[in-house]
């Protein structure tokens, strides 16, 4: 699931680095996800995967890294299923 | 009889909101045009916003800022190109105007006169109604080169325009906004944050008005906007002066104090000296809110206002 999320990272988040070089761990606000870029993660990442991020999740830090998108996603594909 | 007296259920009561308008109306403060939000002014509420605005000057003057005068409209091209309406799509407003031939006429004048829906008989125009004072400045920055040292500093002013009809007379569709707009390094531009932080509260305070501070969010549209919204909480970048107007639950935000990071200086691309991306800060002041907060205060007629307050405004 992680190369997919760092393949939406590459596609949308408009980082200047790439998303292979970021460890599971590393903070995506202080690699450089901008407010209006997250927007924009968010929406391909429910496209991506089929879910619906709930209005409690629209905040930074479900998209602080790729462990913590990781982990709102299977919540919600588990709650899904 | 106690029965009949009472109002009927489905009547809802007047809100607070409405009663000030009414009050407002019936005073001649301020003038109905048929239209929520589109109010005409008396000279008596003009003075008030007068007063303030060269209040704001006294407390701005040390800085040296640039003041530009731009009219309430701003280039389409541009405003497309703002990212306005992915955030606020529901508050702008577009100018059109009639473009066509005689025939086009004739079926306008017949729609007309039907009593029917004649405006799409009209096309956009290259402008769009500016929505927050600071729009027009950032492209016109951004053509004059990289920054100086020191950053820039500019006074504007300008009638707005947000589509949000309302009976509360502090939600106007058509208002003016003055802003200090802050341009250059995150130091400088948060420096410059936290003086009006603390002038704004001063300023606000010599006119006898009971007021707090707090964090604030804009009104993003969508599940994007509540996203949009909830960082910008998160991250402390927006605070409003608010003041009891018609609600102490719901005070109203007269003063807005807002850090925009590097998104119009990225945007715009507008560089510092260095050839960084330039941070952006501006200070907003709602003329129209600070005037109705100062009559709901002090009453409707100026001449009676507290002689502190009368000093302040009006310095003999």
């Amino acid at each position: 699931m992680n190369d997919k999320i760092r393949d939406i990272l590459d596609q949308t988040a408009k980082l200047p680095v790439k998303a292979a070089t970021l460890s599971d761990d590393a903070d995506l606000h202080e690699a450089g996800l901008t407010s209006f870029a997250s927007v924009q993660l968010m929406l391909a990442l429910e496209d991506a995967f089929d879910i619906e991020f709930p209005e409690q999740m629209l905040n930074r830090r479900t998209f602080a890294s790729i462990k913590a998108i990781q982990s709102a996603i299977a919540e919600l594909t588990q709650t899904a299923a | 009889m106690s029965v009949a007296a009472s109002a009927p259920a489905s009547t809802s009561p007047v809100s607070a909101q409405e009663a000030y308008l009414d009050e407002l109306f019936d005073k001649g403060i301020l003038l109905d045009t048929g239209v929520d939000g589109l109010y005409g002014r008396s000279d008596v509420f003009e003075d008030v916003i007068q007063a303030f605005d060269r209040l704001i000057t006294r407390y701005g003057a040390q800085d040296r800022a640039t003041p530009i005068h731009f009219p309430p409209g701003i280039s389409r091209p541009l405003f497309e190109k703002s990212g306005y309406m992915k955030s606020f799509p529901q508050l702008a407003g577009t100018v059109h105007s009639f473009m066509g031939g005689e025939a086009d006429h004739c079926t306008l004048l017949a729609e007309l006169e039907a009593g029917q829906d004649w405006t799409g008989q009209q096309t956009a125009t290259d402008i769009v109604l500016t929505p927050a004072a600071c729009y027009p400045l950032y492209p016109t920055v951004a053509k004059r080169g990289p920054l100086p040292v020191d950053g820039r500093l500019y006074d504007l002013q300008s009638y707005c325009f947000r589509h949000e009809p309302s009976k509360d007379p502090a939600r106007m569709q058509m208002f003016r906004m003055r802003e200090y707009v802050r341009i250059g390094s995150p130091e400088q531009v948060q420096a410059f944050r936290e003086t009006w932080l603390e002038r704004g509260q001063a300023m606000m305070g010599s006119l006898g008005v009971p007021l707090k501070v707090d964090l604030a969010n804009d009104p993003f549209f969508g599940r994007a906007g509540r996203m949009l919204a909830n960082n910008q909480r998160d991250t402390g970048l927006k605070f409003e002066l608010l003041i009891p107007v018609t609600s102490e639950e719901k005070p109203t935000a007269c003063l807005s104090f807002n850090y925009h990071q590097d998104h119009f200086g990225s945007l715009w691309n507008i560089p510092t000296s260095n050839g960084d991306v330039a941070h952006t800060a501006c200070v907003g002041f709602g003329m129209e809110r600070v005037a109705l907060a100062l009559f709901k205060h002090h009453g409707t007629d100026t001449a009676q206002w507290p002689q502190a307050v009368r000093q302040v405004l009006w310095p003999k």
